[in-house]
């Protein structure tokens, strides 16, 4: 059997769920252009990112580099 | 006489995957080409490109971050004309890039920079880079909806974990609706402002129970999705009980339904422990699971139908809707469900259950047969589900993956009733009922009689009456709801027994 997560209680300052719920949504869109396209159809705030995979294109190490922080 | 096959390797170059949809089709459709597909060269793509006979040795290069064109044609010059049309294809501007848009960032990185305020990051990037997409996100702040799926079951735990730490929310992988204040990510729909909240671990399920509680007079406040394995032992329901803590607390809302497959034994009594803790009320609707054990403050709904009415304190739905009245003998006993919904599919092997049916599928809810069992079963089918959809997009973004079983299921003597579901809303094809119309062609002319419901409401995009005008215009019997197909469905049959 896998162990179970913890459920650790969020503290009232780190929860900012909250804030999701009531400040006004300002999306970073990633992947199907579509969506970006939607939400700004909506008036909803969007960026969409000219992505493309990281790391020539090599999971792996594109996993690495967010783990670094890059 | 032997095809030619042609590839080409562009280095570096990535367009999304419903781009590279429309392109393969526009090229597949040329006259002289027996296949083609333009796709990243990721290794499952690689593997499907394989499969269909499109690889040459061209290609035998080409990494994750580059584009493979292939195409096999009758003849060279065929293949050369086609090569030529997806070259042009792909080096016309796309989207807002035509529009002019001045700058776009080329990172998460880059935006975040450019837009401070930003608050959600909504990514669909192929499943092996979502991942380090998301946790990129979330080091700069940025509650996450993945809608990507491929995501490893660990990765997912440390995204979660990592989230919560933060105070994040990670909703998905797999995570194909949700609705924030109002605004329909992703794959939603517009519906009514109001005070029920809804936690769904299932896209199409919390498609259906807003919009008919939309229908019905209610409002959503919010409808978070959590991703289709949040209530497994594995992650523990971490962005379920996050849900829940942030719509217990949110003043907008007064109700909250929960929609999920049966979870975890032990996550679900941690879920049934932090609704007791709630002073509001509740909904809880695990499809497939006829009884549970919930505190006096939630009620269990064995169909999305049913949790609607719930959380509209008791309304009946669509009470002048009589199946009875308008069901026609079925030319055969047996139903075939197509479905683009996994929960819409799974409501129906419900509600065919309950009426002692047998069933089978290949996306089986508790008690229902595989389709694989040996039986003499009504056949209900998640055409969303991986076996159709690999390489292809999902049948809400392209109803054309329901083409073939359709055909194959009016030809089938033994098939009755056709049952169908037309999902529509943000996200979804652009007119699903016009190209189900158009399918169907002279075969609606036949004795199988076809019953469908639409999920959606007059304000999405698509226009949910003026797809049930076509739908009927075509002679296709229309029910209010999926729940209310259904019933129409077991109707027709009894009536032919």
């Amino acid at each position: 059997m896998p162990e179970l997560t913890r459920y650790m209680e969020p503290t009232m300052e780190n929860n900012k769920v909250t804030n999701l719920l009531t400040d006004p949504l300002d999306v970073i869109n990633i992947g199907l252009e579509g969506f970006a396209t939607e939400l700004k159809q909506q008036g909803v705030a969007v960026t969409h990112v000219d992505w493309s995979p990281p790391a020539a294109g090599d999971p792996k190490i594109a996993d690495l580099l967010s783990k670094l922080g890059t | 006489m032997s095809s030619t096959i042609i590839n080409e390797v562009r280095r570096g170059f990535y367009l999304d995957s419903v781009a590279l949809m429309r392109f393969s089709r526009a090229i597949a459709s040329l006259d002289g080409i027996e296949e083609a597909a333009l796709m990243m060269a990721s290794p499952s793509n690689r593997q499907i490109m394989a499969d269909a006979g499109l690889l040459d040795a061209t290609s035998d290069g080409a990494e994750g971050g580059d584009l493979i064109i292939g195409i096999r044609a009758v003849n060279a010059e065929a293949a050369e004309t086609a090569r030529a049309e997806a070259n042009l294809l792909l080096d016309t501007p796309t989207g807002a890039q035509g529009e002019g848009q001045s700058w776009r960032p080329k990172s998460l990185r880059a935006a975040v920079k450019a837009r401070p305020d930003a608050n959600l990051a909504l990514i669909s990037v192929a499943g092996d880079f979502a991942a380090a997409e998301a946790r990129k996100a979330l080091r700069r702040g940025l509650h996450v909806m993945m809608f990507s799926d491929n995501v490893s079951i660990a990765d997912e735990l440390a995204l979660k974990r990592e989230a919560q730490s933060l105070g994040l929310l990670v909703m998905g992988p797999d995570c194909g609706t949700a609705i924030i204040n109002g605004t329909p990510l992703a794959f939603a729909n517009k519906v009514t402002d109001g005070d029920i909240g809804v936690i769904g671990a299932s896209g199409t399920g919390t498609q259906e129970i807003t919009c008919l509680i939309s229908q019905g007079g209610g409002g959503i406040s919010h409808a978070i999705g959590v991703g289709g394995r949040d209530l497994k032992d594995e992650i523990g329901g971490i962005t379920t009980l996050m849900a829940l803590d942030a719509l217990d607390a949110d003043p907008k809302t007064r109700h909250i339904v929960l929609i999920s497959k049966p979870p975890a034994a032990a996550v679900a009594a941690r879920v049934v422990e932090r609704i007791a803790a709630s002073q509001k009320t509740f909904t809880v609707c695990f499809i497939g699971a006829e009884s549970w054990q919930l505190p006096d403050n939630a009620s269990l709904a064995l169909s999305l139908k049913a949790a609607a009415e719930q959380a509209l304190g008791g309304r009946a739905l669509f009470a002048d809707f009589q199946a009875g009245a308008l069901a026609q003998p079925a030319p055969a006993a047996k139903v075939r469900g197509l479905f683009s919904g996994g929960t819409l599919c799974a409501e129906v092997q419900t509600l065919f259950k309950a009426a002692g049916e047998q069933v089978m599928s290949n996306a089986a809810i508790p008690g229902v047969l595989d389709l694989a069992a040996p039986a003499d079963a009504h056949k209900i089918i998640d055409l969303g589900s991986d076996e159709y959809t690999q390489g292809r997009p999902h049948p809400m973004i392209d109803p054309s993956v329901r083409d073939q079983a359709l055909q194959d299921a009016i030809k089938d003597k033994s098939v009755g009733v056709i049952l169908l579901d037309v999902v529509i809303g943000y996200g979804a094809h652009n007119d699903p009922a016009g190209h189900l119309v158009d399918s169907l062609g002279t075969a609606l002319a036949g004795d199988t009689l076809i019953i469908a419901s639409v999920t959606g409401t007059d304000a999405d995009p698509q226009n949910r009456r003026g797809q049930i005008t076509k739908l009927q215009a075509a002679g296709i019997l229309v029910a209010p709801c999926n729940a209310d197909a259904t019933v129409l469905a077991l109707a027709c049959i009894r009536l032919n027994r």
